[in-house]
């Protein structure tokens, strides 16, 4: 059964402006929508406002319902195009090493940074964590690729094994970060493993938010090729497509996006895979469909469980991760049990 | 105007698998090679048709060499229907099809490619599966899918402009029905501007459609022509290593392979 699409894309979009509404009213303190308003009526004018609701929701809510709605985009686009690159419906970023090399990365700024000269810190000023983290996922996400490749082909399973020994790797490289970290403001291991959306800033949204742009962008364009490559390799290049291009675009530009949210927020696993599933039952495998349908989903759906990462045990907060987890995990195991248990040429 | 072979040697490793070969396909003729399980027919295809360029020697279509070509430019006068295609996702007959007019539009089908598309399907019988998932389609079902995508990518023939269509055993999964079906609609495509080649398994079926048929063993052309002009039992016996007697088809003439 497929839905309509235009008014499947209306419903959508109003849902997840309802959400994203929703989320910025309710939590610790709650603002109500005409404190929002006349926060932003403020900022417009250039003025400065005494109401401690305005503030929160300013410098607070805000930021961070937007870092969480772009980085929930990120990821679901991530797991389409990463799905669609493997012709397979279980990967996604934080099952081939991407998430963990970025966290790595990452890490290592956090850490070392007193070590590092001041000359390149000033050079790559407050891109230095973004850009360290980029290096980690691609240089992870590569590693996996090419480890797993056997003759020219990918198979499914040396990937997501080699991806659980890169991922370990990554993640025992971020726990040795931490553990020698001097500065009181490096972040936990938790933080990295799981994920959250606490320490959200005006700066990370804009950088989030101008990669997630790009990135985003030019993989839609590459939706037909996108399409034509669920053929396979060899069909796409007798459909013209030139493969090997398109598979190392594709590969950067998601190893960037991703790597940039992760820096930020962490590792928040199974929203790629949790999404495109869901999108692919309702409106089918079209790129040109599903990564637009993407990027409003994943920002609903990561919105959602950043409510619930703040609300459930409120006034405590708990990883994100953990609530993705929760949801991804099974249908991960469902994945894997519908399509590969039952096949002989794993 | 011809797709030529000049002296192609072809390896992996220091396995050959194609020695000197040389060979002219005319178009407006039915071009079928033939030839034991592991004489190079699948890799000759993969050669002509410009999916493998790692080879020694020169393929020219027209006076132009392959190599010249840019993907795309070739995908959009040449097609090639391969033994066997899997989807990783589920998608209709509909959008597999349409996948075939991927050189003709930049992001959205125009309505000739979705005029196009119908055009194709109701020719191969799929106009009762145009909403079915791909996926839950039988062996031949997804076979005569396949064709119908090919078709699709060279089914117009602008004036003057060469096409190509390589079928390699396109035959697999079907019964005798859609056998016909395949070889006819391919060869009522020919014309001057039309090339078929095409790689089959069944020696009768190659003896009654093809204009020029290619015997090949080891990599290596044994004997290439009219079919009535040159296949006889000993031919067969080397080529297969199978003894048979040969007869005349009582209607038409044409020879018969008995086993």
């Amino acid at each position: 059964m497929r839905l309509n699409n235009k008014i499947f894309f209306i419903v959508l979009i109003i849902i997840l402006l309802l959400v994203l509404i929703a989320a910025i009213a309710l939590g610790a303190v709650q603002i109500l929508p005409s404190e929002m308003m006349s926060a932003l009526m403020h900022w417009f004018k250039g003025e400065q406002s005494n109401s401690i609701y305005e503030n929160v929701f300013l410098q607070l809510r805000l930021p961070r319902v937007l870092l969480c709605a772009i980085t929930g985009a990120i990821l679901a686009v991530s797991g389409v195009l990463m799905q669609g690159l493997f012709r397979n419906p279980v990967v996604e970023p934080g099952l081939i090493g991407t998430s963990a090399g970025a966290a790595f990365g990452a890490s290592i700024v956090f850490s070392l940074s007193p070590f590092m000269s001041p000359l390149f810190k000033t050079v790559l000023g407050p891109f230095l964590v973004p850009v360290f983290a980029f290096m980690g996922g691609l240089a992870a996400t590569y590693l996996v690729y090419s480890l797993a490749k056997n003759n020219k082909r990918v198979s499914i399973l040396p990937l997501l094994l080699v991806g659980m020994a890169i991922n370990a790797i990554g993640l025992s490289g971020v726990g040795l970060m931490t553990y020698i970290a001097r500065d009181p403001q490096a972040r936990s291991i938790t933080f990295w493993n799981l994920g959250t959306f606490s320490g959200a800033s005006w700066f990370q949204v804009l950088v989030t938010g101008m990669v997630a742009l790009v990135c985003i962008y030019i993989s839609f364009r590459q939706a037909k090729k996108l399409n034509v490559l669920l053929l396979g390799e060899q069909e796409a290049g007798y459909l013209g497509v030139e493969v090997n291009k398109l598979k190392t675009g594709i590969l950067i530009v998601n190893t960037a996006m991703v790597s940039v949210a992760t820096a930020f927020v962490g590792v928040i696993a199974f929203m790629g895979l949790i999404v495109p599933h869901v999108l692919r039952l309702l409106i089918g495998s079209d790129n040109r469909k599903l990564i637009p349908a993407s990027i409003i989903m994943g920002a609903l759906l990561l919105t959602l469980a950043d409510m619930g990462a703040r609300l459930l045990l409120a006034p405590a907060e708990m990883p994100i991760g953990i609530i993705t987890s929760i949801i991804g995990a099974p249908l991960y195991i469902f994945l894997l049990k519908k399509y590969h248990f039952n096949q002989n040429h794993l | 105007m011809m797709i030529s072979a000049e002296q192609i040697n072809y390896s992996i490793g220091h396995k050959n698998i194609l020695n000197n070969i040389s060979i002219q396909f005319l178009p407006g003729r039915c071009n079928l090679i033939i030839g034991p399980n592991g004489s190079g027919k699948s890799t000759l295809i993969k050669l002509l048709s410009g999916e493998l360029d790692n080879y020694d020697g020169r393929i020219m279509y027209n006076s132009s060499d392959i190599k010249t070509f840019t993907k795309l430019k070739l995908a959009a006068s040449r097609a090639v229907l391969s033994q066997q295609t899997e989807l990783g996702f589920p998608m209709t007959v509909e959008e597999v099809v349409m996948l075939g007019r991927n050189p003709h539009f930049e992001f959205n089908p125009s309505k000739k490619d979705i005029e196009i598309v119908k055009e194709v399907i109701a020719l191969l019988d799929l106009n009762s599966f145009i909403d079915r998932n791909y996926q839950t389609l039988s062996g031949g079902e997804k076979q005569r899918v396949h064709y119908a995508r090919v078709l699709a990518q060279i089914w117009e023939s602008p004036k003057g402009e060469q096409r190509y269509l390589f079928l390699d055993e396109p035959l697999n999964n079907l019964d005798i029905y859609y056998q016909e079906l395949f070889l006819s609609i391919a060869v009522s495509l020919l014309n001057e501007t039309t090339t078929l080649i095409g790689v089959v398994h069944d020696i009768n079926i190659a003896l009654r459609y093809a204009d020029q048929l290619s015997f090949l063993k080891e990599g290596a052309i044994i004997k290439n022509g009219a079919p009535e002009k040159i296949v006889d039992a000993i031919l067969i016996k080397e080529v297969f290593n199978v003894d048979t007697q040969i007869i005349a088809h009582p209607a038409t003439g044409k020879p018969i392979v008995l086993f």
